[in-house]
């Protein structure tokens, strides 16, 4: 694939930069840039994966230092990511049999980063304007208990002191591991504020628990990838992963420096963006209708 | 020594297969029968030449010739898909299936292939681009359908887009009335595998003589090696990429350690 190294690793730095300064993996970012670039969609999710992985896992490894991670919770959460996963990948696999993939990639991003990145961009407004009126910055939580804790097979999670159903923890699990799939992404900016929303887990290990899960869930994409589409480039997965790693430890820095709200609003802004130019690519005429693909030499 | 082995099967195919009419015999080298393709590849142009020679002492050599070379890479399948606007957005509603075409085809030629010959030889021996046949999968059957099938002009268009199709009207010069060199292009993305080398002679718009070459294209390196591993052992090129994601999450963690 004739892709210029430099401009890979240079993405992989500005991509990594922004993915620390949010503490977030980055690959609803990275997917679509490759995409942009030329690379096919089904191979740019199949490498992200493991460039996510990279990235959480040394993510990871700062939090369990900490002791900022809830391992009961991220275990019982990959449980269903797992399968969630699996799923996903038989799907990818269809999919593409189906010459649909490209179109399926496409609209995932444009329904899951508008709606996302508006609710973000609503949220950080509303908590920017507060703050200018004097006003606490903070959410307001809602009531302590919602209709989902009134679900059955109760557990506890002595790190995060919480005690909730499985039955909803199982199903983030599965969307996170089922999404990350078919769209090449780690999900940590769906599953971190799912666990605040839905699980009440509280912020000291929220971040730590969901890089664990993205670690987990995107090394099983990757492997799974790789054994059933022949889909993954290593070269392209190791020159992503080299800057992004580099990239993530300038974008902490620069993160810590930056009010919350204020973060939120350029993440949600930037998660948006990301959705409404995979609208513009569906919606324009593509330069050229027809396309080839190849099922297979001798 | 490749090339001498290469240039004896000629000959012994020349001797096998030889056209009774024929009065010409054409004997052709190349500069190189096997290309590696190693992470600096981006292409190469390969050169064949060759000459015209009268067969043992018929009649003299005739004053204008017309060249064709077809090159054929090796046989693969694909799918030429058409988008179509539904509901506002494009997605891919028809597709037709190219089963076994080659994966690279150049046909060159001293002067453009319709200019040589009568459309029907042209059509016969398979010259030019909207001659070679291109078998679609079409119900149970294998056809290659009319020139102006949409489905073909779209497919033919997107592999010269590629540089994969060719056909170059002006590639074969004639350096003497009987010696003649062109050159093959082979783009980066070459596809690995054999290819076959034809060459056929014209006068007057009649084959007189025709005879075949090889070339052999391979990965070599690095990139063979990973190509290679991707396709045969998935499972353990996605553990062996999982390991190395790992490796470079926790270096990452141990080089940039704060405090």
């Amino acid at each position: 694939m004739p892709v210029n190294i430099f401009l890979v690793l240079g993405m992989g730095l500005a991509v990594g930069y922004i993915s620390g300064m949010f503490g977030i993996g980055g690959g609803f970012l990275m997917t679509p840039l490759l995409i942009f670039i030329g690379v096919s969609p089904a191979v740019a999710v199949a490498s992200v994966a493991s460039h996510i992985a990279a990235s959480s896992f040394s993510g990871a490894i700062n939090y369990w230092n900490r002791r900022a991670l809830d391992l009961a919770l991220a275990l019982m959460l990959l449980s269903a990511g797992i399968i969630g996963t699996a799923t996903g990948v038989w799907l990818f696999t269809t999919l593409r049999a189906l010459d649909q993939l490209d179109l399926m990639i496409g609209l995932s991003y444009v329904t899951l980063l508008t709606i996302v990145g508006g609710l973000m961009i609503y949220e950080s407004v509303r908590a920017v304007v507060r703050a200018r009126h004097g006003l606490p910055a903070t959410i307001r939580r809602p009531g302590s208990h919602t209709w989902l804790h009134g679900l059955p097979f109760k557990l506890r999670f002595k790190r995060s002191k919480i005690y909730v159903s499985a039955i909803p923890v199982w199903a983030i699990g599965f969307i996170i591991g089922f999404v990350g799939a078919i769209m090449g992404i780690g999900g940590g900016f769906l599953l971190v504020p799912m666990l605040i929303y839905f699980l009440r887990v509280p912020t000291a290990t929220v971040i730590g628990t969901s890089m664990v899960l993205t670690l987990i869930t995107m090394a099983s994409a990757t492997v799974m990838h790789a054994a059933t589409n022949h889909l993954v480039d290593a070269v392209l997965a190791l020159i992503l992963m080299v800057g992004g790693v580099v990239g993530a430890q300038f974008g902490a820095r620069t993160g810590q420096k930056m009010r919350g709200e204020r973060l939120r609003l350029l993440l949600g802004l930037l998660v948006f963006a990301v959705g409404l130019r995979f609208a513009y690519a569906l919606v324009v005429q593509p330069d050229d209708l027809y396309s080839i693909r190849l099922l297979g030499g001798e | 020594m490749m090339r001498r082995i290469a240039l004896t099967l000629v000959i012994v195919m020349l001797a096998c297969g030889a056209k009774p009419a024929a009065a010409e015999r054409l004997v052709v080298s190349l500069s190189n029968h096997r290309v590696a393709i190693t992470s600096s590849f981006v292409g190469e142009d390969l050169v064949l030449f060759g000459t015209i020679e009268p067969d043992a002492g018929k009649t003299a050599l005739r004053s204008a010739y017309d060249l064709v070379v077809t090159v054929t890479g090796p046989r693969q399948t694909l799918r030429t898909r058409r988008k179509q606007r539904v509901l506002g957005i494009w997605v891919n509603v028809d597709s037709r299936e190219f089963v076994r075409v080659p994966s690279y085809l150049a046909i060159l030629s001293n002067r453009p292939v319709a200019q040589i010959t009568q459309q029907d030889t042209l059509r016969r021996l398979q010259i030019g681009l909207d001659n070679f046949l291109l078998p679609q999968r079409i119900g149970p059957d294998l056809a290659d359908t009319v020139r102006d099938d949409p489905f073909r002009l779209a497919f033919v268009r997107l592999e010269i887009q590629q540089a994969l199709y060719s056909e170059i009207g002006s590639a074969v010069t004639f350096l003497t009335p009987t010696v003649f060199r062109t050159a093959i292009p082979l783009p980066a993305d070459v596809p690995t595998g054999n290819y076959t080398i034809d060459v056929k002679l014209f006068a007057d718009g009649v084959m007189v003589a025709r005879t075949n070459s090889a070339l052999e294209v391979t990965k070599a390196g690095f990139e063979q090696y990973v190509a290679d591993a991707a396709r045969d052992h998935g499972l353990l090129y996605g553990l062996a990429t999982m390991l190395m994601a790992l490796l470079t999450g926790w270096i990452a963690s141990v080089v940039f350690k704060r405090d």
